[in-house]
């Protein structure tokens, strides 16, 4: 089923990417019989019913009931569409990932036209924040006096997450309103200034040496096109290595 | 007993088509005698501050177009940027130079379109097109001047208001043009404005937003004139039930423009006044700009003005789809030469649309960060409201069985406009399902499918209209041969523009980007497509060059017609060929004895149409209209 779409569709590294690629499969069939059925029937009466043919219409036209099925038919697929499909697969969505499969927890915070990810470190708290204290070399206005922001890592484009392990990340931005999209995952989720929205999903696949992308879905001024982030998928071994080595937030705070 | 067939005028009795000859001819005499004694109007009276519902369609038609060709130009500058990023524009043959000169250093230094200047380009591509082109065409010219002719009413029921509309409109247009010449130049964040985006961006927003009180008032005075007339000036014996569906789908739009557009116009205000006044409805706290905190940032909240916006822009489709249904209505029946089919159920789904319209808005917003029970919510009502549409356009496509059709040039955009419109509709479903949402939502699917449903549909169907009722206009028909060449040229090149935005989309790539995606591996494979689409857009352009010259020859030179060329039955045909400006559209008010689409009725071989207007003859029941109205019909019918 899902195959006749997935030629179009980038590839789905996703713990729940293809049960939603399969849900378009299945709607675009629906769309392609209805267009179809529709066409013919059209393109039929057409050609039977032209005045060099039909000089004379039939005041009463067609008795059939059968629109009346079809109307009643689309409503029926369009419930089980809805109920079988659409509402819990959404409700899968936005459930958190269990505590127990200790998920990789990341706030991203966007800006005119960057992604800054900010990573909790061991300690697992996110530091202390303060719009003052924002400048080039601290773009989230960690506080650096704050013992919980000490092993904090912040970097800039670039998303690395574990494959098989659940990552939720919690979404806002600094300034205008962005859009965090990652194709080969099929998430996307609005960055919106004065909220933190978390989305959360599981990798299935490690991306080897060739970085994915994070797009920008929301025009978010002249630099939109060029909001591009990277993210990593690595093996727990890897991203333990990367986690370990990274240079913690506060250490590149000058001034 | 009376001759059989025949109707009693007067005190003679003849057969019905002959009565309509002579009605005409009545008309005619009247309107001679009115030419030469009729009181002297002056010119700016009459054709610039008129109050003539028939003039300030055709000004509203014209002012429209214009806008429509413009909206249509600024896509065809961005399809440059989408087809060749980065490439100067002085290599567009012929009018490469003066292109580049028009717009000047500061939008295309060196010829190279700037990414602030091509998101100018998209914002005001979105806001022309649909507050200036399409809402204007469908509701300001067609509306005008269609319906009180429809109705057999004299004019608008506040011919004043009807003016200031329009006179609201214009300058509205102008002022929105005219924020190109600001510094920093015009709007451009996109013509949905989210905040803060719009709210930090530079001048041409407050313009943007000036503009839209204009527009806004401008359609909430038509909507309020359209309301009133429909209901209190209907000619006698015109029933609800027998009103032409064109006049019910301008009813239900009006509708839908006076309640919804209220909500934008106080939205519009709040976004002023945080540009102007420091005040933060939409800015939430702790915001930093570029490395700055904004100081009156603080308390407010962005997603209100999504909810506030979209409250009006998804009515707002369907004010744009209405009057394209209504107007396909009208084409089909008049050109299969038989009643539409299932009149009842197409009313009773335009009506519920309606209704429904209101509740689906935050469908728009499925990536903003819902929850499962308010999401379920809004994909439900969106799959609700697919179902009058899908019965609407049932019953459009039904009505073509046991027709006689006439390929006519306004029936070939019409019947054009249903699967156009299927595919529109059909490509919204997977958009409306949250889950499916995630990966088309802000890609190219999304233009691809809005397009759909607005160009080949609705822009089709203003097309159709165009044809259709030139000759009641002018008195002049469009050339068919050149009507053809633009209706197939238009068919082809615009479907070779939105499909492959479907298969753009499918690869996730995002809308409103200044390279097309060239930045992104994701959209490598389909990458391509852009300068297919673009040769299309061009080529979309030369198919206009028929219509455009078509259009201004016909109204000199076309050739002639009657009063009712298409042997139509609604009431606008029996006035009189081009009715006369300021003088009331009906020498003798007309009386509806029948429903609107009587074409082929069984026993009546005078002709294949039986018009509203003709009384019945004294075999047929009589009417049935119910009240005061219908007791009127048949005192008429006796008299």
């Amino acid at each position: 089923m899902r195959n006749f779409l997935a030629k179009y569709m980038p590839p789905d590294y996703s713990a729940h990417g293809p049960a939603l690629d399969q849900l378009n499969a299945v709607v675009h069939t629906l769309m392609l019989i209805l267009f179809v059925i529709w066409g013919l029937l059209f393109a039929y009466m057409l050609w039977r019913f032209r005045a060099s043919k039909q000089p004379k219409a039939v005041y009463h036209g067609t008795h059939s009931h059968l629109s009346t099925y079809a109307e009643a038919g689309v409503a029926v697929v369009e419930v089980i569409l809805l109920v079988g499909f659409s509402i819990p697969l959404w409700y899968r969505w936005t459930q958190r990932p269990e505590p127990a499969k200790n998920p990789i927890e990341v706030r991203l915070v966007a800006e005119q036209f960057a992604w800054n990810v900010h990573y909790p470190g061991p300690d697992g708290v996110f530091g202390k924040m303060n719009v003052k204290l924002v400048s080039s070399s601290n773009p989230l206005g960690l506080d650096p006096n704050d013992p919980t922001a000490k092993d904090d890592v912040v970097t800039l484009n670039q998303l690395h997450m574990q494959v098989n392990r659940p990552i939720i990340v919690r979404i806002t931005s600094k300034d205008v309103i962005h859009s965090f999209s990652l194709p080969y995952m099929r998430v996307k989720q609005d960055a919106l200034p004065g909220m933190e929205v978390p989305v959360h999903f599981t990798p299935i696949k490690t991306s080897g040496t060739e970085p994915w992308e994070i797009a920008c879905a929301q025009l978010c001024g002249l630099g939109h096109y060029r909001m591009r982030g990277q993210y990593h998928v690595h093996t727990k071994a890897d991203f333990d290595k990367w986690y370990a080595s990274e240079p913690r937030a506060v250490a590149n705070i000058s001034g | 007993m009376p001759p059989k067939r025949q109707i009693r005028v007067g005190t003679q009795w003849m057969y019905a088509r002959d009565a309509q000859r002579a009605l005409e001819e009545a008309i005619r005499v009247s309107e001679d005698e009115q030419r030469e004694h009729g009181h002297h109007v002056p010119f700016i009276r009459k054709y610039v501050f008129s109050t003539d519902h028939k003039w300030i369609g055709i000004q509203y038609a014209i002012t429209a177009l214009t806008f429509l060709l413009i909206g249509f130009s600024l896509m065809l500058l961005m399809r440059w940027q989408l087809a060749f990023p980065g490439r100067s524009m002085t290599e567009i043959p012929i009018i490469g130079s003066f292109l580049v000169k028009f717009l000047g250093q500061s939008n295309v230094p060196g010829g190279v379109m700037l990414p602030e200047f091509y998101n100018q380009l998209g914002a005001m591509h979105g806001t022309i097109m649909v507050f200036l082109a399409i809402v204007p065409l469908a509701v300001g010219a067609f509306g005008n001047y269609v319906v009180p002719l429809q109705i057999g009413a004299p004019d608008m029921a506040f011919p004043k208001l009807n003016m200031m509309s329009y006179w609201c409109y214009l300058p509205g247009g102008i002022l929105m043009l005219s924020s190109f010449f600001f510094p920093g130049g015009a709007a451009n964040s996109g013509w949905t404005s989210y905040p803060p985006l719009s709210i930090i961006a530079t001048q041409g927003q407050t313009i943007w937003i000036l503009g839209m009180v204009l527009l806004i008032t401008s359609s909430l005075l038509g909507s309020v004139n359209f309301i009133v007339t429909i209901f209190q000036l209907r000619a006698k014996g015109l029933t609800f039930m027998r009103l032409p569906f064109f006049v019910w789908a301008q009813l239900v739009t009006s509708f839908l423009l006076l309640l919804a557009f209220p909500p934008l116009e106080a939205a519009a205000i709040l976004q002023l006044m945080d540009r102007v006044a420091g005040t933060s409805f939409f800015l939430p706290s702790g915001l930093v700009i570029s490395g700055t905190p904004l100081t009156n940032a603080g308390g407010g909240n962005p997603l209100l003005w999504q909810h506030l916006f979209w409250f009006l822009a998804h009515p707002e489709v369907y004010v744009l789809i209405l009057p394209g249904m209504g107007i396909i209505s009208e084409v089909i029946a008049n050109n299969t030469r038989k009643p539409l089919w299932g009149y009842k159920s197409l009313v009773g789904a335009g009506v519920f649309l309606g209704f429904m319209s209101f509740v689906v808005w935050a469908h728009h917003m499925f990536m903003t960060g819902m929850g499962t029970v308010i999401s379920a919510f809004f994909q439900t009502t969106t799959m609700i409201i697919s179902i009058p549409s899908v019965i609407i356009l049932t019953a459009l496509i039904m009505s073509l069985w046991g027709a006689s059709i006439r390929f006519t040039v306004p029936m070939l955009f019409a019947l054009a406009f249903l699967p156009m419109f299927g595919i529109g509709g059909l490509t919204g479903l997977p958009l409306g399902l949250a889950a499916a949402d995630i990966h088309l939502h802000d890609t190219y699917y999304v233009i691809g499918h809005f397009h759909y449903v607005v160009a080949p549909g609705t822009i089709f169907a203003m097309f159709a209209g165009i044809y259709y009722w030139f000759p009641k206009a002018t008195g002049r028909q469009m050339n068919e041969k050149l009507g053809k060449i633009h209706f197939w040229l238009s068919l082809i090149c615009i479907n070779c523009v939105f499909m492959p935005m479907f298969y753009q989309g499918l690869a996730g790539v995002s809308r409103r980007l200044y390279d097309g995606g060239a930045q992104y591996a994701h959209a490598k494979p389909v990458i391509w497509s852009n300068l297919f689409i673009s040769s299309a857009a061009w080529l979309l352009l030369v198919a206009q060059i028929p219509f455009i010259f078509n259009f201004f020859y016909s109204i000199f030179k076309g050739q002639r017609v009657g009063a009712n060329h298409w042997q139509a039955t609604t009431l606008e045909w029996a006035a009189a060929t081009s009715p006369p400006l300021a003088h009331g559209n009906f020498a003798v008010a007309p009386v509806v004895y029948r429903g609107p689409y009587e074409y082929s009725v069984p026993g009546y071989e005078a002709a294949d149409y039986l018009p509203q207007n003709v009384p019945d003859e004294p075999a047929l029941p009589p009417a049935t209209g119910g009240g005061m109205l219908g007791a009127a019909a048949v005192a008429q019918k006796e008299s």
